[in-house]
Order: structure tokens, then sequence, then C-alpha cells
């Protein structure tokens, strides 16, 4: 019994870990085509931003809530100054991007040094067996399922989900039935920056705060959205589901670096056998049943 | 090649400079400068797989870890001097033969552009850490401690019978070794191999309708590219006698494709003149003791991807081109 709860919480740990990690990217790559690569550090402005406003004493859910927001809005202005030129250079946005994550990492180790006063854990613990596990940790597992529910209902059930899909499968003919996809591409960029603002603000009190910080999640949240192809909604919820099996079993058995290494070994043959993801995959079998 | 242009003048201009510099320079600088020499192998293999076939890697600095590596625990095995050019020889092989099998699993699953940078980063990444946590005994390879995050010490030099090479005889051998490799990329870009790899970047959709096979193509240009990564790799090894995971760690993966990029992916004399002048500029950096060095990097790469997406050197060397020798 506790043994299998235990894999179990590994599970949703790792469960929500991953999908929190990849929203912001996926949402972003799924309908942009862009691959933000300061992604880690667009991670790491939301936990700094979420763990000042907490030291100073706002409370932690408004603290992540303002974190996820600063993110949104300093996404904003990356596009507005840099990634808006670079919409038809897929290639050239990762190079840029890249450029942008140099500069935060050094430039947030020259002005508040290499480590942050961070906050604790909220909830405390129960304990199973004498194994103590994390009420806050759980949440998360519930938050990342709740965001998926939320993006599902943005994407599918309101008018801007349904104008950024039209853009997503075809730019041009939605701009010529009068969407402003350059509008849509900014505010796009701007919801997925505020996901992984918000995973900052949500992981912040569970990490030490560096401008190291987004390095932790880079691996995974690139893994994630390799496997799960170009489908936002889809692909991130099955190669989470997926490879927090595969991770949280070999992190079980061996060890996290095993579990770390294992992702990037399965996400390499699983793109070699299905190079288009679980969301090709899916979209594939959808097809055929018409 | 023998056409009167910037490109080919600065080219000979400054490989005839690199080889009388040791005559005009102290030890200490000749030193130095054949750690630079070293590094531009790195910058020249991703201007290979990147400028010339379109392959975006962020993995080079990975290659260059296992070649440093492979000499390593390869040389200090044998533990003989006249088995290091061997090892050389079998390192570089290694670094070619890692490449190779990540280009057939990535190339032949269809994987392409912006999906092979991640992949190559994330193993680059995965490959660092591996390397930092074997600190231990229990982490060895034959006789040698891998030593975690210190890295491996008193790797032999190379040696040619009896001649050890380090200092000015260290100095000639990389500078040959890279003229040499300069001016087969310089052929190889209008080899028949070459044109192909060029109608890959362009097109791979008619390219293969043209019955070429691309994914074979695109691995083996991948795996020269290991090759000449881990050639620097080797040599950086050779040259300090040592080797750590931090060469490989996500600020080192980050240099060549800021280099590259900057300096103008699609020219390998760009490529090397840029890569020279970071490392001299890096080198005085350091020396006057800054941390804004990855910020100037940084900006350097917005503004060169911004503003002149041909390259620096490549826009300058048109702009001389244009008004010195009055062609368009």
């Amino acid at each position: 019994m506790g043994e299998l709860f235990s894999f179990l919480y590994q599970f949703l740990d790792s469960f929500a870990f991953l999908i929190l990690a990849a929203i912001g990217l996926a949402i972003i790559f799924g309908m942009m085509g862009i691959i933000n690569l300061a992604h880690g550090e667009f991670i790491m402005l939301g936990a700094y931003i979420t763990t000042f406003c907490a030291v100073s004493g706002v409370p932690l859910p408004i603290a992540i809530l303002l974190g996820a927001i600063g993110v949104g809005i300093f996404g904003l202005i990356i596009d507005r100054i840099i990634i808006r030129h670079l919409y038809h250079r897929p290639l050239d946005s990762v190079v840029a991007t890249w450029g942008i994550s140099l500069i935060m990492t050094q430039g947030f180790l020259i002005l508040w040094g290499p480590t942050l006063q961070g906050t604790s854990t909220p909830l405390g613990s129960f304990k199973i067996d004498g194994t103590s596990y994390s009420y806050y940790r759980m949440l998360l597992v519930v938050i990342a399922i709740g965001l998926l529910i939320f993006m599902y209902w943005l994407f599918m059930h309101t008018k801007f989900g349904l104008i950024s899909r039209a853009t997503m499968q075809n730019a041009e003919i939605a701009s010529s039935l009068g969407v402003n996809t350059k509008r849509i591409n900014s505010l796009t960029f701007m919801i997925g920056s505020m996901f992984a603002g918000l995973a900052g603000g949500l992981y912040a009190p569970t990490m030490s705060i560096t401008p190291n910080f987004g390095n932790a999640f880079l691996v995974e949240s690139f893994v994630t959205v390799l496997v799960g192809g170009a489908n936002p909604l889809i692909g991130t919820v099955v190669s989470g589901s997926a490879l927090g099996v595969v991770n949280s079993t070999l992190s079980f058995l061996f060890g996290t670096f095993y579990g770390r290494m294992g992702l990037l070994v399965v996400a390499i043959l699983f793109i070699r056998v299905w190079p288009s993801g679980f969301s090709g995959l899916i979209e594939k079998k959808l097809m055929r049943v018409k | 090649m023998n056409k009167l242009n910037t490109e080919n003048t600065v080219a000979a201009l400054l490989f005839v400079y690199l080889l009388i510099y040791p005559f005009i320079s102290s030890e200490y600088n000749i030193m130095n400068m054949s750690y630079f020499l070293a590094m531009i192998f790195l910058s020249l293999s991703l201007s290979l797989i990147w400028g010339y076939s379109g392959i975006f890697s962020f993995g080079q600095t990975a290659f260059f870890g296992v070649g440093g590596y492979a000499y390593a625990i390869i040389s200090m095995n044998f533990n003989n001097p006249n088995l290091t050019l061997l090892s050389f020889i079998l390192a570089i092989l290694i670094a070619g033969a890692f490449a190779w099998i990540l280009g057939y699993f990535m190339f032949y699953g269809g994987v392409n552009d912006v999906f092979v940078g991640l992949i190559t980063l994330c193993v680059t990444l995965v490959l660092a850490t591996f390397m930092a946590q074997t600190a231990g005994s229990q982490w060895k390879i034959g006789d040698v401690l891998l030593g975690g995050d210190n890295g491996i010490n008193n790797i032999p030099s190379l040696t040619f019978g009896s001649v050890t090479l380090y200092g000015t005889n260290l100095y000639y051998v990389i500078l040959i070794v890279l003229i040499v490799i300069y001016i087969l990329l310089r052929k190889f870009g209008s080899s028949k191999f070459g044109y192909s790899l060029i109608a890959v970047r362009e097109n791979r959709e008619r390219s293969q309708m043209f019955g070429y096979n691309i994914p074979f193509l695109q691995t083996l240009v991948f795996s020269l590219g290991g090759v000449l990564a881990g050639l620097s790799g080797v040599f950086y090894a050779i040259w300090g006698n040592y080797m750590s995971p931090s060469s490989m760690a996500i600020s080192a993966a980050a240099l060549p494709v800021v280099l590259v990029a900057a300096a103008g992916r699609k020219n390998v004399t760009a490529a090397v003149i840029f890569s020279l002048i970071y490392y001299m500029f890096a080198q005085y950096l350091s020396v006057t003791g800054t941390e804004y060095a990855f910020v100037i990097l940084g900006f350097v790469l917005l503004i060169a991807i911004l503003l002149v997406p041909q390259g620096i050197i490549v826009t300058i060397f048109n702009l001389i081109d244009r008004y010195v020798f009055k062609k368009s």
C-alpha cells in the first residue's frame, strides 16, 4: 500500500511538472511554429517575481498570479520588439530567443546574485507508512489538470479560441477573412509566456531561486513538446502522461537522474518511429475513422 | 578560389600572419593562440552543418566533449606515448560515430529544423549533467577515473616518435590542420557533395524528388560535423592536458551558435575570423575581469539576427567587395 501510493505520488508529481513546464512552450509552438528557447528563463522570471512579492508580504496565491501576469507582459514586450520580426523565420527565432535567454540568465546573476532568499513550501505534509508527502505537490497536480481544462475551454469554446485555431490552420485564409493574425500571434505569445510565468511561480516555493532556475525545466519541457507534437491540447496531455509514467518509473527504480536520462532516450526513440508526435498519431487515427 | 576578393584576401593575410606569429610573439601568447585555433574547429563544424546543409545543431559541444573525453580515456588506458596518435584518431572516430548514431535517429526519423536543435540541446545538457555526477571511484573506464565536475587531469600530450607536441610545435600542428581543413571546406562548397547539400538545405522535398537520399546526406554531413567538433575537443584536451564537463555545459554550447550566426553562417572564412576575434576579446575580458560577457554576446546575437541576418563579417565582406574590388 505504502509502496503503491509512493509510486502514484511520484507519477502525479512528474505528470504535473511536465504539464506545467511544457504548456506555455506548447501553446507558442503549436500556434506559431516558434520554439521559445528562453522558455526556461521566462519560468525563472516568474519565480523571481513571485518570490519578490511573497517575501515583501503579498499572499502566495496572489504573488503567483502576479508572477504569471508579469511574465505575460514581458512576453508581449519581447514579442513586439523581437519575435514579430521573425514570424516567418522559425530557425532565426530559435537563435534570437537563445540570445534572450543568455542575456536574462547573466543579467539576473549580475542584478541579484547567485541565489535569492526563497519562501518555504506552504501547506505542510501528510504521512503514509512513515513516508511524508507534501500537500502542496498534490495541489500542483490539481492545478495542472485545472489548467488543461481551462485551455480546452479557451481554445474550443471561446471566440478567441476559434480565431486562433483558424490562424493556426491557415493564416492566409484567416487574414483574408478579416482576422488580424498578427494580433492573434502576439496574444498567443503573451498567453504562452503567462503560462511559463505561472509554472515558475508555482514551483518557486519548492526549489531554490537561482538564475539557472529555468534549466530544471528545460529538458523536460522540450521533450514533452517534442513527443507531443504540434497540437498543444492533445499532444501535451498525452505526452505528459506517457512521459510521466516513464520518468516516475525510472526515478522510482534508479533515481532522479536516470528518470531524466530515460525521458530523453524515450523521446528520441519515439520521434524515430512517429516523427509527428502523439498529436500526429492521434489525428491520423481520427482521420481514418472518418 | 583564385578570384581576388575580400574574403580570399583577408583569409590569405590572416593565415600568413598566423604562420609567422610564433616569430613575433611570446611563448605565453603562442599558447593562448593555440587554444583559440583549437576552438575554431568547433565553429567550423557548425558552419559546415548549419551553413552548408541547413541542419541547426546545439550539440556541437557534445561531440567536442565526446572527442576530448574519448582521447583522455583511451590514451590514459594505453599509457604509452607511442600510442597517442592512435588514441587521437580513435577519439575523432568515436565522436563521428556518436554523431552518426544521433543523426541516424533524427534524420531517418524525419526530424528536421527546429526539432534537431531541441534534441541536440537536450543531448548536450544530459551528457554534461551525466559527466558532472561521475565523481567517485565507481565511475571509471579501464584505469581512468572520470572525476565528475573536476574532470580528467594529466591527459598525455600527442607524441610523434620522439617529439612531444607542446608550445610552438603544437601551435604549428593545429594551424596546419586548420589550414588544410579550411581549404577542404572551401573546396567542399563547390564540390558535387557540397552542391547536393545546398540543394537539401534550400528545398528538401524538391531534392528528394530529384532522387537525392536526404536522410543519408544529412546523417553523413552531421557525422562529419561531429568529427570536426571532436577534433576540436581532442586538440583542447591535448592543449590543456585537461578535460571537464563544463566544456559541454549550456553556456559553452551557446558559443558556436552565437559565433557562427553573428559571423555569417554560410561563410567559413567569416566563422574563422569572428571566432578568433571573439576568443581574443574574451581573453581580454577575462583578464580585466567582467561578468558582462554573456550579456554582450546575447545582444550581439539579437542585433545580428534582426539587422544583419546574413552575418556581420559577411556584410562587411560584401561592402568592401562592392567598393574596393568593384564587384556586385
